[in-house]
């Protein structure tokens, strides 16, 4: 059998079964009644306007949306100017810098969510709205960091020489020359931030799971309370936004090389 | 260019900036954490600063070797089924058609990147009665009525695992598409068999990349902290679990943190192999 005849049916398996769980979630969610059957009974959209209509779940919506902007502006505007004066100066100690931001990342969520708590309840925050949007922005930071020092690695090391010798200056440089150069990888370490910060459960309830509820926490505690199928619809929405996001940053940059792949 | 030094201290400003709010903001979280882990528990979320090793003496129980077991147990299961799927997908999306990667790595990233309350629904739906893959075996004259494979250890590992493939694909991807095509061309030339190649040729030679992965993934599923709520039982609960637990229901926060500190130390081993590995490999 050849590699070809091979591929075709284990992706098409893999396929299958990968997609399946969420396929039934699909089903469930447009039932007629509000009973979690597959097949579904009867067709029904009115599940997804409830996700929009019913303000408990609306509210819980909003919240993800405006946390993971948030965040995921602040992850980039800690990560920009730290892999920008890496790649500008390439002194040796500053990756030890470099290093703690990948550090929140690489640890179990748990860590940083724990000391996220403890820190807000010592400095007497705890249980302030905002206080998610920093713990969230902090444990991110990884994201934007690792694409940013790919784009800065990946750039023509020419070209700001040449601006150099023509007189330009680090800010005209930077503003002329990098940032449009980088400004794929800015967008795409943006976007990756904000999809896992709208996903996110633990940090965000471990902070502020007293005072806000995000969607995720919405999902999580409808599945403990009792079946509804908004959530059912909601997780449908999460799905789609999470597609089409990486299809954005597949479709206006090179996703393979923001994977780190080298083509062949 | 010029590589130099910038000239006066704002030309730091960009560095220092940010390394102020990682010091301030996870640092100093992570060093009060592990301090907290040596104080002595009042209950009620209050504790006292005296400097004492109870917290550590209470990892020495039953409960604890509990939690390991669970943690650990669910860990190496789930990244050796991970790395058999995972690898082999691996090799061979690296060598289809530009196009069928980039569908599969959206797909990939998305998953990875969905909410576990989201994944742990969709699986408790598809291992339940009402709507699971059960009345499609009745359908099929498989069962004679339904079935909820829900909660137990079969759904917990099935639904980390689900998790898990996204992960190891996106660890394996880059490495595997930096591998020399010219070695298995040169076998295939030979006259090996695609399916020999990939055992006697492929394998073999990402031996390093199979271990570190397989570890990484351990890294990843030490992680996970609403599945076994969602998927499993109490006995199935992980040290991320109990460590949340202790710090909100049992309000015990410093010997949440000590639990913490534990996970981080193995955490750090086990990423400390996998830096040794690929240094052995770089070496080679």
């Amino acid at each position: 059998m050849s590699q070809v005849a091979v591929r075709r049916i284990f992706f098409s398996v893999l396929a299958l079964l990968m997609s399946a769980p969420l396929l039934v979630v699909l089903g469930v969610s447009v039932n007629e009644r509000k009973s979690l059957t597959f097949p579904p009974q009867g067709f029904n959209l009115s599940w997804y306007l409830d996700l929009f209509r019913l303000p408990d779940w609306s509210g819980a919506l909003l919240n993800s949306v405006i946390v993971a902007f948030l965040s995921a502006a602040l992850a980039v505007a800690i990560a920009f100017p730290l892999a920008w004066f890496n790649w500008r100066y390439r002194i040796g100690w500053v990756k030890g810098i470099l290093a703690i931001g990948l550090m929140p990342f690489l640890l179990p969520p748990v860590i940083t969510a724990l000391g996220f708590l403890s820190f807000w309840t010592q400095t007497g925050f705890y249980g302030q709205a905002w206080t998610v949007v920093i713990s969230h922005g902090i444990f991110l930071v990884s994201l934007p960091l690792v694409s940013l020092s790919l784009g800065f690695g990946s750039l023509d090391d020419s070209l700001p020489e040449a601006a150099a010798t023509m007189g330009a200056d680090n800010k005209v440089i930077l503003k002329t020359i990098v940032f449009p150069l980088v400004r794929p990888y800015v967008i795409s370490g943006f976007a990756f931030a904000f999809v896992v910060s709208l996903n996110e459960y633990l940090v965000a309830y471990m902070t502020v799971g007293a005072v806000i509820e995000t969607l995720p926490m919405k999902i999580f505690n409808s599945l403990r309370y009792g079946y509804t199928p908004v959530m059912a619809s909601a997780s449908v929405f999460f799905v789609a936004l999470t597609v089409i996001i990486f299809s954005l940053v597949a479709r206006f940059g090179d996703l393979p090389k923001l994977l780190g792949a080298h083509s062949k | 260019m010029n590589t130099s030094r910038p000239q006066n201290l704002t030309g730091y400003v960009p560095l220092i900036l940010p390394a102020v709010v990682l010091v301030m903001f996870f640092v100093v979280p992570f060093g009060s954490m592990i301090l907290i882990s040596f104080y002595k528990n009042l209950g009620g979320g209050l504790y006292e600063e005296i400097l004492n090793l109870d917290n550590y003496r209470r990892l020495i129980s039953p409960f604890f070797v509990g939690l390991l077991i669970a943690s650990f147990g669910l860990a190496l299961a789930v990244a050796a089924i991970s790395i058999v799927i995972a690898f082999p997908f691996s090799y061979l999306l690296v060598n289809s058609p530009r196009s069928t990667q980039v569908v599969w790595l959206i797909f990939m990233l998305s998953i990875l990147s969905l909410s576990e309350s989201i994944i742990g629904f969709a699986w408790s739906t598809i291992l339940s009665r009402t709507a699971g893959v059960s009345n499609l075996l009745v359908f099929l004259g498989l069962l004679d009525r339904p079935a909820s494979y829900a909660p137990g250890l079969g759904a917990l590992i099935a639904g980390v695992v689900y998790t898990a493939i996204p992960y190891a694909v996106l660890v394996l991807y880059p490495i595997l598409s930096r591998v020399d095509p010219h070695i298995e061309e040169a076998a295939r030339t030979l006259g090996t068999s695609p399916l020999r190649t990939f055992f006697i040729v492929v394998l073999p030679m990402q031996r390093n990349t199979i271990v570190t992965t397989f570890l990484m993934i351990l890294v990843f599923t030490l992680g996970t902290y609403l599945m076994p709520q969602i998927l499993g039982r109490p006995q199935h609960w992980t040290l991320s679990v109990a460590i949340s637990d202790q710090a909100l229901m049992q309000s015990n926060i410093p010997f949440a943190a000590a639990l913490a500190v534990f996970l981080v130390i193995v955490t750090l081993l086990i990423v400390g192999t996998v830096v040794l590995f690929g240094r052995k490999e770089n070496a080679s």
